[in-house]
This record gives C-alpha cells, sequence and structure tokens, in this order.
C-alpha cells in the first residue's frame, strides 16, 4: 500500500497553497505607487514642507494621526509641536487635507498598494476633488 | 554464562508505591543501562531459536559482559534498521515526525509505575531517533550528539535490549499523540533487529518454538488437549448435569473455533473455555476444535513479522484443511489484534472460506467479511439480541463486576460494546472503572507481549499499577471483586496482580460468566458456579 | 544546554543580519538571494521528504482505534474516532489537523495519598498553547500575503480586518501577532521548566521556537515601534513574487533581520522535526479506515515463509492424535 495518487494530490495542494504568490501574480506588472503633491495648495506654497520630515512622514503618519486624534479628541490639546519646533494647528480636516486635498491620488495611491483601510474615512468626509482626478 | 538470577520478589506494595518520577542530573544519553533484577527477562535458551531457524542460537544472559554477539552484530543492526526504514512507512515517519511535546509521557504505564524517564513512550523512541540520526540523517551525520544523534554501541543496544522489553506495545501513548506516533511500532522493529542476533527472551522464544512444532503457546500435543478439554466437560456434567462432546480436528463442520492455548490450561482461562463449550452445546453450533490451529494467541508477533506470519499461517490452513465455512475467535487481546489487522494482510485471501453468517440467528457478519473471522464477543453478543440464549444473571449476584478493555482489543480493534453487553445480560452488578483508564485509555495489565515471565515481577507489578489502582478505586466505593476481561494474558497476569496489589479481586473471562448464567435444555439445578463455588443462596445446603 | 546553544544561533542570525545589511551592505543577499534559495529549499527540500517516506510503504493496516468499532448494526459505532469508510477517516484527519483532537484528549496523571491513589485530570494547556500557536501562524502567513501579491486577494482582506477589530493604536494592533508571540513562549517556557519535558528537548527543540520568537519579535518591532516604509517592503517583496527583485533604498535593517530569520526557518523546516506539517496526514494510525476485516490490506513485500504444515504436524503425532480418537489424514 502506497496510496501514491493521494500523496501526490497532497503534494500538489501544498504547492498550491507554497506557491500561490508567484502564480497569482504571474503576468502582471504593478507599478509602484506614485502619491501626487500636486494639488493647488500645494503648488502654491513657497516651501513646501509637511508638519514633519517626509522620511518621518512616511513610517509615522499613522501613529502622528493618532495621536492628533486622541490629542484632539480626547484631551482638547489642538496644538502640536513639530521638532523642528513649529507649532500647527491639530485638525485633520483643516491642516492635513486642506494640503492633501487629492486622497485618491495622494492617500489611497500607497493604501491600497500596501492593502491598508484606514478608518479616516468612517469619521471625517473625504474632500472634493476636482473632476480631471476621477 | 552468568547464571540468571533467582526470581526476586518484587517489593512491597507500600515500597514500591514510592516512586521518584523526578529525572537525573545527567542527560540521558550519559546515563548507562543498569539490568535491575526482577524488571528483565531471562535471555533464550538456543534450541527455542534453533527450532525455528533462527540465528545465533547459544547460552547467554543479560547480565553477561559478552552477548557472544557476532562479530557484525554493528552492521546487522543497521542493515536491518535501514531495511525497516525502506519497509515500513509508519517507522519511518515515527523516526522523523516526533516533536517531543511530551504528550505521551504520562501516559505509559510503565512511567507512571517506575518513574524511569527511558519508559517515558517519547524518550523510549528517543533511543532509537539517536542512533537513526547519527546513521540516515544529514543533520545527525554532520552535527553528531548537537543533532540529537550518537553511535550505535554495545552499550546501546543493550539500553536497547532493557528498554525495548519494558514496553508491551499497548498503543495506550498513540491514542494521545497528535501526530499518531505509536511506540508499538518501534518496539516491533527493536524486537526484529535483536532477533537478528538471537537475543529474543526465554519467555518469548519458547513458546513461539512450542507453537510452531505442536500448534499452541504451551506446548500442549493433540492428546493433552483432548484430555484438558475432557476435564473442562467432567466439571460441567458435574455443575449441570449435561454431557458436551465436541469434536477435534473434524472435517464438515461449519465453524473452526481457534482460542488461545491458555484458555485449555490453568485457571482461570479454563473456566472461559468451559463457558465456550456449554454455549456451544446449548446452541447445537456445529464446530470442530484443532489441535494443528490449536493457538489463537501469537508470540511471533512480539518476534518479529515473520515469525508472527509463520504462526499464524496455521488457522487459514487449517479451516482450508477442514473445509469449515468461517472461523470464529475465542477471547483474546494480541490474537485479535492479529486476526483484525494482520491476518488477512499476511496470509489471505481466505477465498476458500464463506462470509460468516450466525447459523443461529442468521445475523451476516458484514464487518468480518474478508477476513471471515468473528470474534466471539460478536457472535455472543448477536445471540443475546435477538433473544437466542436464556440468561440468568442473578446466578452471578455474588459477583460484582468490572471490565478490563485489553490494549489490542481496545485500541487495535474496537471491540468496546460488545464485551459490556454481553456481561450486562449474565450479571446483575456491573461498575465501570474511572473512565480515563479504560476504553481507548485502557490501562494495560503491564505483563503484555510476552513480558509475563516470573523474573519479571517486579517490572509487572509496576506496569500493572495503573490498571490495580483504578481496579482498587472501584472494589473500594462498589465493592467490586470480579475482575472480567477478554483476554487470556490478562486472565494469566491479572490474577498475580490483583494477588499483589488488590488481594480480594478475581479474574475472569467473559464467557465463564456467561456460562454461569446460561440456562441450558435439560441441566439440573445448578449448585455451583463454574469454578465449583456455591451459587447465591446455595451456600447453606452446601454445608 | 539545548536552550542556550539555540538561543546563541538565533542571536548569531540576528547578528548576521545586522553586519550583512547594515555594516556590508549586502542587501542583494539578503534581500534577493537568500529568501530565494531558503524558499526552494523549502519546496524542494518538504516534497523530496514526502516523497522518501512515500517510497516506504504501509505493510499493514494499524490504525489506533479509538472508538467502538463498526460491527453489528445496532451497536453504535464511533465514525470519528474508529472510522470504517473514507468520510470517517477525513473527519478524524480534520478534527486532527485543525483541532488537535488526539491532545485535547491530555491528561495529567499524578500520585495522591502518599501513591496510594492514582489519579487523572484533564490537561488541556499544550493543547490550547499547541492550537493558539498554530492558528495564530498560519494567520499570519496569510496577512502577510498583502505583501506578496496585487490586487490583495479579499480573503487577506477578511482576515486583516478580523485580526485587527479591537481598533488599538495606528497600525491596528493584530491580535495574532500578539498571541503567536505569547504562545510559543509558553511553548518554551513549558519545555524550560517541566522537568520531564526539559529531560528530553533536544537543541533542535528550542532552535524553531526561538527563530519563531525572533520572527514575531522583529515583525511586532517593525509594525508598531521602529517603523519601516512599507510602501519600500512591499515593492520588495512584490518584486520577489514577480520573480522582478528589486532593493528600495531606505528599508529599515529591523526588515532585513525579519526576513533572515524567516528564510533559516524556511531553509531548516524540510531537516527537522517541523515535518510533522506534512507527516501528520500520512501517518498510518490516524489515516486508515478500520474496516481491515471488511477490506483486505494488501503488503507489496508480502513474501512466502517456512512454515510447519499440517502434514509435518500429523507425522510428528499420528500415534497419539489416533490414540486420542483424533482423527487423522493418513491411517
Amino acid at each position: 500500500m502506497y496510496d501514491a495518487w493521494k500523496i501526490l494530490l497532497g503534494l500538489i495542494i501544498f504547492l498550491a497553497f507554497a506557491t500561490f504568490p508567484f502564480y497569482s501574480n504571474m503576468g502582471k506588472a504593478v507599478a509602484k505607487p506614485d502619491p501626487k503633491l500636486d494639488t493647488p495648495v500645494i503648488q502654491q506654497m513657497k516651501v513646501k514642507q509637511c508638519v514633519e520630515s517626509k522620511e518621518f512622514m512616511r513610517a509615522e503618519h499613522m501613529q502622528l494621526l493618532n495621536n492628533w486624534r486622541d490629542a484632539a479628541l480626547r484631551r482638547g490639546e489642538r496644538l502640536y509641536k513639530g521638532s523642528d519646533g513649529r507649532i500647527t494647528e491639530i485638525s485633520f480636516q483643516n491642516q492635513c487635507l486642506r494640503c492633501h486635498s487629492n486622497k485618491k491620488k495622494f492617500c489611497d495611491e500607497c493604501h491600497s498598494y500596501a492593502d491598508v483601510k484606514p478608518y479616516c474615512w468612517d469619521c471625517h468626509i473625504a474632500p472634493k476633488e476636482a473632476k480631471n482626478e476621477h | 554464562m552468568a547464571k540468571p538470577t533467582k526470581p526476586t520478589k518484587p517489593p512491597k506494595p507500600e515500597e514500591l508505591v514510592k516512586i521518584d518520577y523526578n529525572p537525573p542530573e545527567k542527560p540521558w544519553m550519559e546515563v548507562p543501562v543498569e539490568f535491575k533484577p526482577g524488571t528483565f527477562c531471562y535471555g533464550t535458551r538456543p534450541k527455542y531459536l534453533e527450532e525455528v531457524g533462527f540465528p545465533n542460537p547459544r547460552e547467554w544472559s543479560p547480565l553477561d559482559e559478552d552477548w557472544k554477539l557476532p562479530a557484525d552484530w554493528k552492521d546487522t543492526v543497521l542493515d536491518g534498521l535501514g531495511e525497516r526504514l525502506k519497509k515500513n512507512r509508519a517507522f519511518h515517519l515515527f523516526m522523523d515526525i516526533c516533536v517531543r511535546c511530551g504528550a505521551c509521557a504520562d501516559k505509559c504505564h510503565f512511567f507512571i509505575g517506575s518513574g524511569d524517564p527511558k519508559n517515558m513512550p517519547v524518550l523510549r523512541a528517543e533511543l532509537m531517533r539517536s542512533v537513526y540520526r547519527k546513521y540516515f540523517s544529514t543533520g545527525g551525520k554532520l552535527f553528531g550528539s548537537l543533532a540529537g544523534a550518537r553511535e550505535l554501541t554495545f552499550d546501546v543496544f543493550k539500553e536497547w535490549w532493557y528498554y525495548f522489553y519494558q514496553c508491551t506495545e499497548c498503543r495506550r501513548c498513540s491514542v494521545f499523540c497528535p501526530y499518531g506516533i505509536d511506540t508499538a511500532e518501534i518496539t516491533m522493529m527493536a524486537r526484529e533487529l535483536f532477533n537478528l542476533l538471537g537475543c529474543n527472551t526465554d519467555w518469548i522464544a519458547g513458546p513461539v518454538a512450542n507453537c510452531y512444532r505442536k500448534g499452541n503457546h504451551l506446548g500442549l500435543e493433540p492428546h493433552t488437549i483432548t484430555s484438558n478439554i475432557e476435564f473442562m466437560l467432567d466439571d460441567i456434567e458435574e455443575i449441570t448435569g449435561i454431557k458436551i462432546e465436541p469434536t477435534f480436528n473434524r472435517k464438515g463442520a461449519e465453524i473452526l473455533f481457534v482460542t488461545p492455548s491458555g484458555d485449555l490450561f490453568g485457571d482461570p482461562g479454563t473456566y472461559t473455555c468451559m463457558g465456550y463449550l456449554m454455549l456451544f452445546h446449548e446452541l447445537g453450533l456445529d464446530y470442530t476444535w484443532s489441535t494443528y490451529a490449536s493457538e489463537g494467541g501469537n508470540f511471533g508477533f512480539f518476534t518479529s513479522m515473520e515469525m508472527a506470519k509463520r504462526l499464524n499461517y496455521k488457522i487459514y490452513a487449517e479451516a482450508k484443511r477442514l473445509g469449515v465455512k468461517w472461523i470464529l475467535g475465542g477471547e483474546c487481546g494480541h490474537m485479535w489484534r492479529v486476526v483484525h489487522q494482520y491476518m488477512d494482510t499476511w496470509n489471505g485471501p481466505a477465498d476458500f472460506l464463506e462470509e460468516p453468517v450466525s447459523p443461529i440467528t442468521g445475523t451476516k457478519f458484514e464487518n468480518a467479511k474478508t477476513t471471515k473471522m468473528v470474534h466471539i464477543a460478536e457472535f455472543t453478543a448477536d445471540l443475546i439480541k435477538h433473544g437466542k440464549l436464556k440468561l440468568d444473571p442473578s446466578r452471578n449476584d455474588h459477583l460484582k463486576v468490572t471490565y478490563h478493555d485489553s490494549c489490542n482489543t481496545s485500541r487495535g480493534m474496537g471491540i468496546l460494546e460488545e464485551p459490556r453487553y454481553i456481561i450486562n445480560n449474565s450479571c446483575n452488578h456491573f461498575h465501570e472503572m474511572p473512565e480515563d483508564t479504560i476504553r481507548e485509555k485502557t490501562f494495560c495489565c503491564g505483563s503484555g507481549t510476552g513480558l509475563n515471565a516470573g523474573e519479571n515481577m517486579e517490572l509487572r507489578m509496576r506496569g500493572g499499577l495503573p490498571r490495580a489502582n483504578a481496579v482498587k478505586h472501584v472494589r473500594d466505593k462498589h465493592g467490586v471483586n470480579m475482575l472480567a476481561n477478554i483476554c487470556a494474558i490478562d486472565r494469566a497476569t491479572l490474577s498475580a496482580l490483583m494477588q499483589y496489589w488488590v488481594p480480594d479481586v478475581e479474574v475472569s473471562g467473559i464467557h465463564e460468566l456467561l456460562g454461569n448464567a446460561l440456562v441450558m435444555k435439560g441441566e439440573k439445578e445448578r449448585e455451583t458456579d463454574l469454578r465449583l463455588e456455591p451459587l447465591p443462596g446455595k451456600e447453606e445446603e452446601d454445608v | 544546554m539545548g536552550a542556550l546553544l539555540s538561543f546563541f544561533v538565533v542571536i548569531v542570525l540576528v547578528l548576521l543580519a545586522l553586519a550583512g545589511v547594515k555594516g556590508a551592505g549586502l542587501y542583494v543577499l539578503f534581500g534577493t538571494i537568500i529568501p530565494y534559495a531558503a524558499f526552494a529549499t523549502f519546496i524542494l527540500g518538504v516534497i523530496l521528504r514526502v516523497i522518501k517516506w512515500s517510497r516506504s510503504p504501509v505493510p499493514f493496516h494499524i490504525p489506533t482505534t479509538c472508538g467502538q468499532e463498526k460491527s453489528l448494526p445496532w451497536i453504535k459505532y464511533s465514525k470519528l474516532e474508529s472510522p470504517a469508510g473514507t468520510m470517517g477517516v477525513i473527519g478524524r484527519m480534520a478534527l486532527e489537523v485543525l483541532l488537535f483532537r488526539s491532545l485535547f484528549r491530555n491528561l495529567k496523571s499524578e500520585q495522591r495519598d502518599d501513591g496510594a491513589k492514582l489519579v487523572y485530570g484533564s490537561n488541556k494547556w499544550l493543547w490550547l498553547g499547541g492550537i493558539a500557536f498554530h492558528w495564530s501562524m498560519l494567520i499570519v502567513i496569510i496577512r502577510h500575503l498583502r505583501f506578496f501579491t496585487h490586487p490583495v486577494p479579499f480573503f487577506v482582506n477578511i482576515i486583516d480586518s478580523l485580526d485587527g477589530f479591537l481598533q488599538i493604536g495606528a497600525p491596528h494592533l493584530m491580535i495574532t501577532g500578539v498571541v503567536l508571540l505569547l504562545a510559543v513562549t509558553y511553548l518554551f517556557l513549558r519545555r524550560a521548566f517541566i522537568p520531564q519535558v526539559r529531560y528530553i528537548s533536544l537543541p533542535a527543540d528550542y532552535l524553531p521556537l526561538f527563530l519563531i520568537m525572533g520572527i514575531a519579535t522583529s515583525g511586532i518591532l517593525m509594525r508598531y515601534f521602529l517603523k519601516v516604509d512599507i510602501i519600500h517592503v512591499k515593492e520588495l517583496t512584490l518584486g520577489l513574487a514577480t520573480l522582478n527583485p528589486k532593493i528600495p533604498a531606505g528599508i529599515g535593517v529591523i526588515f532585513y533581520i525579519h526576513l533572515f530569520l524567516i528564510s533559516t526557518l524556511f531553509a531548516y523546516f524540510p531537516f527537522s522535526k517541523l515535518m510533522h506539517m506534512g507527516g501528520v496526514f500520512l501517518s498510518p494510525t490516524r489515516n486508515l479506515a478500520n474496516n481491515s476485516r471488511m477490506k483486505r490490506h494488501v503488503n507489496p513485500w508480502n513474501y512466502p515463509v517456512k512454515v510447519h504444515t499440517y502434514e509435518e504436524y500429523e507425522d510428528q503425532f499420528r500415534e497419539k492424535m489416533k490414540d486420542a480418537g483424533i482423527p487423522v489424514e493418513k491411517e
């Protein structure tokens, strides 16, 4: 008794699971995300600078936003002191979205690439975007 | 040869229960094996090996410095190991996949009774796995002891011998193992390797040689079998007034009956045998005994698969010669492991037989349709269910019965309900032992797989401790005084175990209880049970 | 001893990745070559090992029966513990593989009253630790598919949102990550502190535990504390999956440590006890139906053996048989 065909079937199932990423992506060219900073507000800025450095924002923005939410809504603190000493008003709607009014081309670009579904938009309304960005 | 030590008496029960479960400081590979008197069997005499053509017959003792192994013994062991890895997937797999989670550790009756860490199933298996890794795995070859590998030395071989004759192949560990690793499989392979070098025990090799030449383990010759049964028939006549005339080696009978030879010789097995004889007579069953296939049990199974097959061969061969339709098997443990899981594979197909049908009830035994051998508990339970037997359970009212599931019938077959059904119809007082000690979780008698030698008494009492302790529990709680079972080795060994641990409990087969309760046509009023002890209510008249 | 050695090995692995990436800048080695080599070793190794097992036949039909056999029609038989057919075996195996049925039976035996009494108590800790570990491991692996697929399949999304449903912090805390680390720590502690289990433990038992601890710890550090640029990470991982490997600049070294430990685990897998993953499916005591008297099991290497025939037996005992009135073939 060898049960060879059963073992073979088992190995095929194993292979199907283990190599799923390879064949499910086969032949797909995935463009790397390219978040756009070309909103009218940003374009008009002389110094194009967020509340923190670009590198910091790339890795830590979710943490920062979470802290802002806690500070503003739970403790009533409305001011944020950046690492370079600048003081900013804590407001997602009035600060972040004022510049980054292009949710689709900015937020979603990376979030959908990394399959992240932040719950910002459970409460906040996404800014209206210009038609050409649809 | 060093003279075998005289059988030493085991220490007193109060002493024996003082068990230290803490493992030693030293890693196990550095703890040398110590042959403690009373915990191992004698090495086999050469004549037994010669009779079956096994290698390296010589006088030897496990206590000898020199076991008189051939010079190339190591190659023999390693080649044998390699061959068995290739021939047996279970063995190969069980060498590889253990994660040493330890779930099996306190499931082994020998560990519970001795505290010796090498009696934990996982470590018993590691004794062999360590050698497997050294010679058969890349990691072990490269990293040696860091990978848990070690050389095969004579000391290692001796250690194997000691501990693989401290496993009864009961399979309790395999019930709890998350991968079903069965130490029995590993023990079987180890014992095959010992037999390549003539290192069987005397107590196993003797019955094997007897069985091969004379047809049964006890070496009963044909005329002794008939005269032993005569004695039982006399007792039955005395008890019931009925004269029974069974037949032997009769051609053309419908059924061949095969039972372990233990039932033909010595109490309390003979009482069980009387139960069979009475039942078959009452039914008018067209059956025959055989003196050639006069052994259901198979000590070859504790030697090697090949030897087991050589002994088992006789059952089908005799069924064919006598021209019976099917085979009925008596109460036995490892016999049923062999019949249920091995016989058809070794010596089948039994296409010269018919699918078994009960001539009394017409029931087709669908579950035995290719092997064509029916367990007597299945046969009798079916009779009772169909109302074919008149039973008076009050004749067993002097007995408070509990039931011991045998390792092999519970974990290697799964016959759990039929015996209970028979007991419940034959007795009024039945009490189960705690649930973690019965059915698939049952504990071994401590003496299976041929470890039931007198010189091995301390080990047997240790290994039987969990079983005995559960019996003690129901004795104290319900006044149990009879330990019923369906295994000939149990009937032989549990008596000694009970004497040691729970002295007022006796041992019986279930067909003894049935024989007591069976109301036979034309019988006289019974005064005694099958043991010739007065029945309840008959004590005064008897005095 | 075994524990220390294994711990040391894992520390060395961490330092190797640290030195290799941060010191020597061997990004391609640690980001592409080693992961590919490890994965190939894993796949090939597992297949070869299973094939090696499969070349040994199952000569005998040896299921461990854990319940009533199928016998008489009026006796209820145990379909899952002593299955008589294929469906039952599938059920039994599913219970074993998915729910660790056998481990769930676990008991602890203990002597009471100076040894006069042996008692057995249910002991499910090992089962709980084992099942928590394996299931969280599986979920963590499935969650990681989001780094290797695009678009990410729906089931990964569902698992992701279920796993993070507590919505603690940002990024959301994943329950399985924490459970995995706790469970593997428990498995380590029981190995280190239960005397019998410590006694049987080999370095090979500690190594996977420490490796997985290292993997989980580095993963948790990366997600919640040290933070790496997840977009660059995904560029790397998706590059691996699309066979178009690239090394984006600026990924923190913690990622390479994480990846190197995983690679080690994958490469080690086929040579280790971790192969119980495949082995459990092949275990003849579990995957065979208890039907050996109904259906003949064939042993491919069954061979004729020397037997003692009836004729030899009768020749030996003919006179005695005749005297005892037993019929003989030759008078």
